[in-house]
C-alpha cells in the first residue's frame, strides 16, 4: 500500500503493479490528461511533474520525468500536475508569463515547462539566467526557439506572489508529516511486486531474502526496462526512503556520499571540492534526470559511458558494497569489469561512494564532449588529474568514459607520464599512448578516429589549462 | 460613440497570443490521446520489418490470439479496399505486400485492449523473409539510376559553354543530412466507425482531405461515408503532411473489421523507424566565375534520397531546384534533380520541402568560391544577389519582383555591426590559439506557393448566431504555428469584432471539404483569404440589410469596434445581428479562394510557380573549441521580411522557432543509420535537437517594417512557415568561417551538413593537412 497527495487531496493504492510509472498513472488510471508522453523514455520533459517532499520537516518541490517514475515512489510524497496551478479559475503566474510572452506554440511540450517553471519559481529567489537554463534544459520545445519560454521565466521568477501553495503550506506540511512511512511499505499487485525500506540493515535482508530484486534508486535508466524495453520486472526494492543511504558525509580526508543520494545534492559537495565535476554535473543529462537519478545508480548500471565514473576514476574513489551485515570496500577501478559487469555480488548492493578530499597537489580536471550541451550522452568523457613537483610528473590517474566497454583508466598514457618531465613532448608520447589503452567503436555519437583524436587532444587541453590557468579555452567559459 | 472612435484590439496586426494559449500552459488542450476512451476502446500496435530489403514467405498470426486481450491481428489481406496509400503516386502499401522497402515498414498490425498487449501479441506473429539486395545509400542509388520518379532539369543558355569560358572554376560534392521532424506529438488517429460504414477520424494531420480520402479508399467507401475532424497537433513540421495517413487508414481498416473504436499512437521509437524524414540530398557542381566570384555558369546535380517510396519527393526535388539559387543570379545554369530510391523509409515534407537543401548547396558553393578567391564570403554573395532591373530572371524564368535583399543586406550588416565584428574577430583568431571564432549573413529568398498549382486553393465556413456569436471554420490546420488565430483576426477585422467573439473550431471535413493540405507556408495566405472572403459575403448582406431597414445608403453604415454605425445611430453587433436574423438575412457564408498569376510549365521547365518571394537575412557568430570540434552560437541577429505583419507575435514566433529549427538541422540533428539500413538514432536520447542552451547567447530578431506585399495576400502579409527555418544557415556557414580562420581563410572547410563537433574537428584537420602540405611544397 502506498499514501500519496494528489495535490492536497489523500490518495491510498492498495492495489496497483508497481511498474506502472506516474505517467501512465496519470493519465490512464485516473484520466489526467494534462502531462503528455514525448518521448517515455526522460530525453523531452513533456511529462515533467513536480514532487513536493519532506526534507528536514520542509516541503521540497522538484521536477522530474513521470515517464521515468514508478508510482510506488510517490509514497509519503505530494505529487503536483500542471492540472493543480490554475487557482479559483486563474492561471498560475508561470502559465500567465507563458501566455504573455508567448511561450507556447504547438503546446505539447508546455506542461512540462510549466512545471519546470514552476518549481524553479518555488525553489528561486528572483530570475537567475544560469539556473533558469539549468531548470529547463531537460524539457524540449521543437516551435518557438526557446527564447519567449526564457522571457516567461524572466517574468514569472521576478515576480514573487503568494499562491495558493504558499496558503496552503502548513496543511500540506501537516499532511505530509501525517503520511510519513514509518515502516517498509510494499506495494503489489497481480504478480509484481515493489519493497520500501527505511533502514539499511532492512535492505540489506530483503535484497538477501529476494535476490532477484532489482534494486530501484533514481529508476532512470531502470524505467527504461519497462518503458522501452517492455519488460516486466516483478520485484523491486526501492532504496530511496533508506536513510543511511541519503546522507553526505564529509571527513578531513574523504567524502562520503551515500549511494541513493540524488546527483542534484551531490553537487554541492562536490562542485566545492572540484568545480570541475561541478560543471560535468551540469551537463549530467538534465535537472528532472539528476533529481532522481543517485551517484550509486550511475556506478551501479555500469555504462561503458556513465558520466561519474571517469571523474571518479580519476579521483581514485572507492565503493562501499554490502551484503546482509558485511561490507567491502574496493577501489572504483575494480568494481567495473566487464560491458554492464561488475564485481558486485548477488544481494550484494553499493552502500556509499568514497571520494577523496581535494588537496593542494590536486589538479583534477574533466572533460564532456557530446553533440548537444545539455542532455546529452557523452561520445568520449576524459578526467584528468596529475601530480606534479619541480616539473615532474608524479602521479597520474587518467580515465575515459566511451572509449572501451567500461569507464577505464588509461594506464598507458599514465606510465607515459609518470616520472617524466611535464613537457611537450612527454605530452606527445602519453597522447600515443591513448592508442595501447583504448580501441573505441564508432556508433551513431561518434566514429572511433574521433573518440581516439580527441581522447588525446583533451589531454592537450588539460596541459595547456594548466600551463595558462588563466586563458579560458574551453568554448562553456565563453556564453 | 466614445467606443466606436476606438480601434479594434483584437484585429489584423495586433500582437495578441495563440488562441490556446491558456490551455495550452493549464493541460486543458486537448490532443487526440487526451481524448476520453470508449469501454471497449481498441488499441493497436504494428509490427515492423527489420530487414531493409526481402521477400515476406510467411507470416503466421495466429500466436498473437494467444495473449489474453487481442481482439484482431490483420496483414495486408485484410484491407477491404485499396492497399496503397500513395499521396501523389502509388507505391505505399499500407502494409507490406509480399516484400518489405526499409526496416520499419509496417507488416502487421494488432488491435487489443491495452496498446502493451497489443504490442507484446504483434511481436508474437511468426513472420519469415528471404532477404534480396537493399540499396542503402544515395550515390549508390544515383549510380545505378534507381529513381523513384523521373529526373527533370532547369535550363538557362548555355552552361557547358560559360563553365569552359569563365576565368575561374570549382567543382565539388557535399552532403546534406536528413532531419527528423520531432514533433513532440507523435503521429496518432482515433477511429469512431458509425452507420452506413461511415467513419469517423480524428486525426493529427496537416491533410484532413487527404486522410478522409484514402480512409474510403482502403475502406473501399465513397468519401461522404468519412468524417475527419483535426482540433490541433502537437506539431507537424511537414511530418503529418502525408504520414499522418499510415496510423489513421490501419485504425480505420480495424474499426470497420471489429466494429469498435479504435487508437493508433505511435510510441516515439516507432514513430522515427517508421516516418519519412527530411531528404537527405547528395549534391555534385561545376561552377564558374569572375574574379570578384560573380557566377558565370553552373552545372548543379540535386539528388535527393526519396526513400522507398515516390511520396512528396516529386515537388520535394522540384523546390530544391527551385531554390538553387537562394538570392542568386546563377548566369547559364543547369540544375538537375533526381530522385533517388533507397530502402529507407518514404522522406517527405519538412519545412521549406527541399528548399533549404538546394539553399544549402548554393550558400556551400558560395563559400568555396570565396575562399578560392579569398574574399569575404559576404562580398561574393552580394555580388551574385539578383538585381532589380536586370540579371533579375531565375534559372526557370520567374522574374524576381521586389527584390529587397539588397537593402535587407544592407540594414542588417549595418545593425549587426557585421564589418567591425568581423575585424574583432579576426583579432581574436590571431591570438587565440584553441578557439576561434566565426561569422556568416547569409540571404534567404523562398517561393511561396505550392508548386503543384492546383494545390492553391482554399475554402472556409462562417456562421453568425442569433446572439452575436460567431463561428469560423476553414480548411487549414492548426499544428502551433497560431493559423487559427490569425484567421480568426482576419474575421474579426472584417465584422470589427474582439475575436473571444469567436469560436474556433477543428478542422472538420463535412464542414469545409476539399482542402488542401496546410503546408508550403500557405496556411494563412489561402485561408485567411478564404474566410475573409466569407466574412466579406455576410458582411455585405448586412449592410445591404442595415442600408435598406435604415432607409440610408450602403456607405452610411460602419462597422467598427463591435458595432455598427449606420449615420448618426450607433448599434451593438449583436442588435444588428438580431435585427438581420429577424429580418430573414442569411448569417452564413462558405468562402473561397484560388491563388493568383501562378503557373508552370513542366515540359519546358518555365513558369511562374511562386506567387511572390519572403525574404530574409541572418548574421550569427559562433565559437569552434579545434581541438575538440565543439561549439557555442555566440549571437544571432535577424531581419525577416513578413511583408505587413497579420500578428506580429506569432510571426517572432515563427521566425525564431525556424531559424533554431533549422540551426539543429544544420548542427546537431545527425541521422545515423546502420550497416543494415536500421535507423540508429531513433529516439531523443540519440537523436540531439537544439535544447534550452544551444539557441543563441545573444538573439536579435526583427521583422522588416513599413514593408507590405505587393501582391494582394491577405492584408498583404507575407507568408513566415518556413522561410525563416532557412537563416539558419548562417550559424552553418559561420561555422566553416571559424574553422577556415586555422588556415588564415585560404583554404575552404569542406564540411557536410550537418556539422557536428566531429565534422567541424575534420573540417579543421583538414585544413591543417592541407597546410603542412603546401608547407612542404614551398620548402621543396
Amino acid at each position: 500500500m502506498i499514501r500519496f497527495l494528489l495535490n492536497q487531496e489523500l490518495r491510498v493504492e492498495r492495489d496497483l503493479d508497481p511498474n506502472v510509472t506516474v505517467l501512465n498513472y496519470l493519465r490512464e488510471h485516473l484520466g489526467k490528461t494534462g502531462t503528455k508522453e514525448g518521448c517515455a523514455s526522460g530525453d523531452c520533459g513533456a511529462c515533467t511533474v513536480v514532487v513536493g517532499e519532506l526534507v528536514d520537516d520542509r516541503i521540497r518541490y522538484r521536477t522530474l520525468n513521470s515517464c521515468l517514475t514508478f508510482v510506488s515512489t510517490l509514497n509519503g510524497k505530494q505529487l503536483i500536475t500542471v492540472e493543480d496551478l490554475k487557482d479559483n479559475g486563474q492561471l498560475h503566474s508561470v502559465q500567465q508569463a507563458m501566455v504573455d510572452c508567448h511561450g507556447s506554440q504547438c503546446g505539447f511540450c508546455t506542461p512540462g515547462f510549466v512545471m519546470s517553471m514552476f518549481a524553479l519559481q518555488k525553489n528561486g529567489s528572483g530570475y537567475d539566467k544560469a539556473a533558469t537554463e539549468e531548470a529547463l534544459a531537460g524539457n524540449l520545445c521543437r516551435c518557438t526557439g526557446y527564447r519567449p519560454i526564457i522571457e516567461a521565466a524572466e517574468k514569472s521568477c521576478s515576480v514573487q506572489a503568494q499562491d495558493q501553495f504558499d496558503r496552503q503550506y502548513e496543511a500540506t506540511l501537516a499532511q505530509l508529516r501525517a503520511i510519513a512511512p514509518d515502516e517498509t511499505c510494499e506495494l503489489s499487485a497481480a504478480d509484481n511486486r515493489s519493497f520500501s525500506p527505511l533502514t539499511v540493515a532492512d535492505l540489506a535482508e530483503l535484497y538477501c531474502s529476494h535476490p532477484d530484486a532489482r534494486l530501484l534508486a533514481g529508476g532512470t535508466d531502470l524505467a527504461l526496462e519497462v518503458t522501452q524495453m517492455h519488460k516486466r520486472l516483478p520485484v523491486m526494492i526501492y532504496v530511496g526512503n533508506v536513510a543511511e543511504l541519503k546522507t553526505v558525509e564529509t571527513f578531513d580526508d574523504r567524502i562520503e556520499i551515500g549511494a541513493a543520494v540524488p546527483l542534484t545534492d551531490c553537487y554541492d559537495v562536490l562542485s566545492r571540492e572540484y568545480p570541475d565535476f561541478g560543471d560535468l554535473l551540469h551537463r549530467f543529462a538534465s535537472l528532472q534526470i539528476r533529481n532522481q537519478g543517485t551517484l550509486g545508480g550511475n556506478i551501479g548500471n555500469a555504462s561503458p559511458i556513465g558520466d561519474s565514473p571517469p571523474a571518479l576514476l580519476a579521483l581514485g574513489a572507492q565503493v562501499v558494497l554490502r551484503k546482509g551485515n558485511s561490507t567491502r570496500t574496493i577501489a572504483l577501478e575494480d568494481y567495473f569489469v566487464d560491458y554492464r559487469v561488475t564485481v558486485q555480488q548477488e544481494s550484494e548492493f553499493i552502500e556509499k561512494i568514497v571520494v577523496p578530499r581535494s588537496s593542494a597537489e590536486n589538479n583534477f580536471r574533466v572533460y564532456k564532449i557530446s553533440k548537444r550541451l545539455d542532455d546529452d550522452i557523452s561520445a568520449v568523457c576524459g578526467a584528468f588529474n596529475l601530480q606534479l613537483g619541480d616539473g615532474t610528473v608524479t602521479g597520474a590517474q587518467i580515465a575515459f568514459g566511451g572509449m572501451a566497454a567500461i569507464p577505464k583508466r588509461a594506464r598507458h598514457c599514465e606510465q607515459a607520464l609518470v616520472g617524466q618531465p611535464w613537457n611537450d613532448e612527454t605530452l606527445e608520447s602519453a597522447v600515443k599512448a591513448l592508442a595501447q589503452d583504448f580501441a573505441p567503436i564508432s556508433d551513431f555519437r561518434a566514429s572511433k578516429e574521433y573518440r581516439l583524436l580527441i581522447a588525446g587532444n583533451l589531454l592537450r587541453k588539460y596541459k595547456m589549462e594548466l600551463s595558462a590557468p588563466e586563458q579560458a579555452i574551453r568554448v562553456t567559459a565563453h556564453v | 460613440m466614445a467606443l466606436v472612435r476606438q480601434d479594434l484590439q483584437t484585429g489584423v496586426g495586433r500582437k495578441i497570443p495563440h488562441e490556446s494559449a491558456a490551455k495550452h500552459v493549464s493541460g486543458e488542450a486537448v490532443y487526440i490521446d487526451d481524448r476520453l476512451e470508449f469501454p471497449n476502446q481498441l488499441h493497436v500496435y504494428a509490427r515492423l520489418s527489420d530487414r531493409p530489403h526481402a521477400r515476406i514467405l510467411k507470416i503466421d498470426t495466429a500466436p498473437c490470439y494467444e495473449i489474453p486481450g487481442v481482439r484482431i491481428a490483420i496483414t495486408s489481406q485484410d484491407v477491404p479496399g485499396q492497399l496503397d496509400i500513395g499521396a501523389v503516386a502509388p507505391g505505399d502499401p499500407l502494409l507490406a505486400d509480399g516484400k518489405v522497402e526499409y526496416v520499419g515498414q509496417p507488416v502487421i498490425a494488432v488491435a487489443a485492449n491495452s496498446l502493451e498487449t497489443a504490442r507484446k501479441a504483434a511481436m508474437a506473429a511468426v513472420i519469415e523473409y528471404e532477404d534480396l539486395e537493399p540499396v542503402l545509400s544515395v550515390e549508390e542509388a544515383l549510380k545505378k539510376e534507381h529513381f523513384v520518379l523521373d529526373s527533370h532539369q532547369h535550363k538557362r543558355g548555355d552552361s557547358a559553354k560559360a563553365l569552359a569560358g569563365a576565368p575561374n572554376r570549382l567543382q565539388g560534392s557535399l552532403h546534406i543530412g536528413g532531419q527528423e521532424h520531432f514533433y513532440l506529438e507523435t503521429q496518432i488517429s482515433s477511429v469512431i466507425p458509425t452507420e452506413d460504414n461511415g467513419m469517423i477520424v480524428y486525426t493529427s494531420s496537416q491533410n484532413p482531405t487527404e486522410v478522409q480520402k484514402l480512409v474510403a479508399e482502403v475502406l473501399g467507401v465513397p468519401m461522404h461515408k468519412v468524417v475527419i475532424d483535426m482540433r490541433r497537433m502537437g506539431g507537424g513540421f511537414g511530418g503529418k503532411e502525408t504520414q499522418a495517413a499510415g496510423p489513421a487508414c490501419i485504425a480505420a481498416v480495424i474499426a470497420r473489421l471489429t466494429g469498435q473504436p479504435t487508437k493508433m499512437r505511435l510510441p516515439r521509437v516507432d514513430d522515427m523507424t517508421i516516418t519519412g524524414k527530411r531528404h537527405p540530398f547528395y549534391v555534385e557542381y561545376d561552377v564558374g566565375f569572375d574574379d570578384d566570384g560573380r557566377l558565370h555558369g553552373i552545372d548543379l546535380t540535386l539528388a535527393g534520397n526519396c526513400g522507398y517510396s515516390p511520396d512528396l519527393s516529386g515537388s520535394i526535388v522540384d523546390r530544391a531546384m527551385f531554390h538553387s539559387d537562394n538570392a542568386y543570379y546563377l548566369g547559364d545554369a543547369t540544375v538537375t534533380g533526381h530522385r533517388c530510391k533507397t530502402n529507407t523509409a518514404s522522406n517527405t515534407a519538412y519545412r521549406g520541402f527541399g528548399g533549404p537543401q538546394g539553399m544549402v548547396a548554393i550558400e556551400y558553393i558560395m563559400d568555396h568560391i570565396a575562399r578560392t578567391l579569398g574574399k569575404d564570403p559576404l562580398e561574393v554573395r552580394k555580388h551574385n544577389y539578383y538585381g532589380k532591373e536586370e540579371r533579375n530572371v531565375t534559372h526557370y524564368y520567374q522574374t524576381v519582383e521586389d527584390n529587397q535583399i539588397a537593402e535587407l543586406t544592407a540594414e542588417l550588416e549595418a545593425s549587426s555591426e557585421y564589418e567591425r565584428r568581423r575585424r574583432e574577430i579576426a583579432e581574436f583568431n590571431r591570438t587565440s590559439p584553441i578557439l576561434k571564432k566565426g561569422i556568416a549573413l547569409t540571404p534567404v529568398k523562398f517561393g511561396i506557393s505550392f508548386t503543384a498549382t492546383f494545390l492553391n486553393q482554399a475554402g472556409a465556413l462562417v456562421h453568425i448566431y442569433t446572439d452575436g456569436s460567431i463561428h469560423l471554420n476553414h480548411g487549414g490546420t492548426e499544428m502551433g504555428q497560431g493559423l487559427n488565430t490569425k484567421v480568426a483576426q482576419v474575421v474579426a477585422e472584417e465584422f470589427q469584432v474582439d475575436i473571444d467573439r469567436i469560436q474556433i473550431t477543428a478542422t472538420n471535413t463535412d464542414k469545409v471539404p476539399n482542402t488542401s493540405p496546410t503546408a508550403a507556408s500557405s496556411g494563412a495566405d489561402l485561408n485567411g483569404k478564404a474566410a475573409q472572403n466569407a466574412a466579406i459575403t455576410i458582411r455585405h448582406r448586412l449592410v445591404t440589410f442595415a442600408a435598406r431597414h435604415f432607409n440610408v445608403t450602403e456607405e452610411d453604415v460602419e462597422f467598427r469596434n463591435n458595432h455598427v454605425r449606420i449615420r448618426e445611430q450607433v448599434l451593438p453587433f449583436e442588435e444588428l445581428i438580431q435585427l438581420a436574423y429577424f429580418n430573414q438575412v442569411s448569417l452564413s457564408s462558405t468562402g473561397f479562394y484560388r491563388t493568383p498569376k501562378i503557373y508552370y510549365d513542366r515540359d519546358q521547365a518555365r513558369g511562374r510557380p511562386f506567387y511572390y518571394y519572403a525574404y530574409g537575412a541572418a548574421c550569427s557568430e559562433v565559437l569552434v573549441d579545434t581541438l575538440t570540434g565543439e561549439y557555442r552560437m555566440l549571437r544571432t541577429d535577424i531581419l525577416h521580411d513578413v511583408g505587413a505583419s497579420l500578428n506580429p507575435a506569432i510571426d517572432i514566433g515563427q521566425v525564431e522557432g525556424g531559424f533554431v529549427q533549422g540551426m539543429g538541422w544544420l548542427t546537431m540533428e545527425e541521422l545515423v543509420w546502420n550497416p543494415q539500413g536500421r535507423l540508429a538514432t531513433n529516439g531523443p536520447a540519440s537523436y540531439k535537437i537544439p535544447a534550452i542552451a544551444d539557441m543563441p547567447a545573444d538573439f536579435r530578431v526583427r521583422l522588416v517594417e513599413n514593408r507590405k506585399n505587393k501582391e494582394d495576400t491577405i492584408f498583404n502579409s507575407k507568408a513566415v512557415g518556413e522561410p525563416p527555418f532557412m537563416l539558419g544557415m548562417a550559424v552553418w556557414c559561420a561555422l566553416k568561417d571559424a574553422v577556415a580562420s586555422v588556415g588564415d581563410y585560404r583554404y575552404a572547410p569542406l564540411i557536410d551538413a550537418p556539422a557536428t563537433p566531429e565534422r567541424v574537428l575534420w573540417g579543421i584537420e583538414q585544413i591543417k593537412q592541407a597546410m603542412a602540405r603546401d608547407a612542404v611544397v614551398e620548402t621543396a
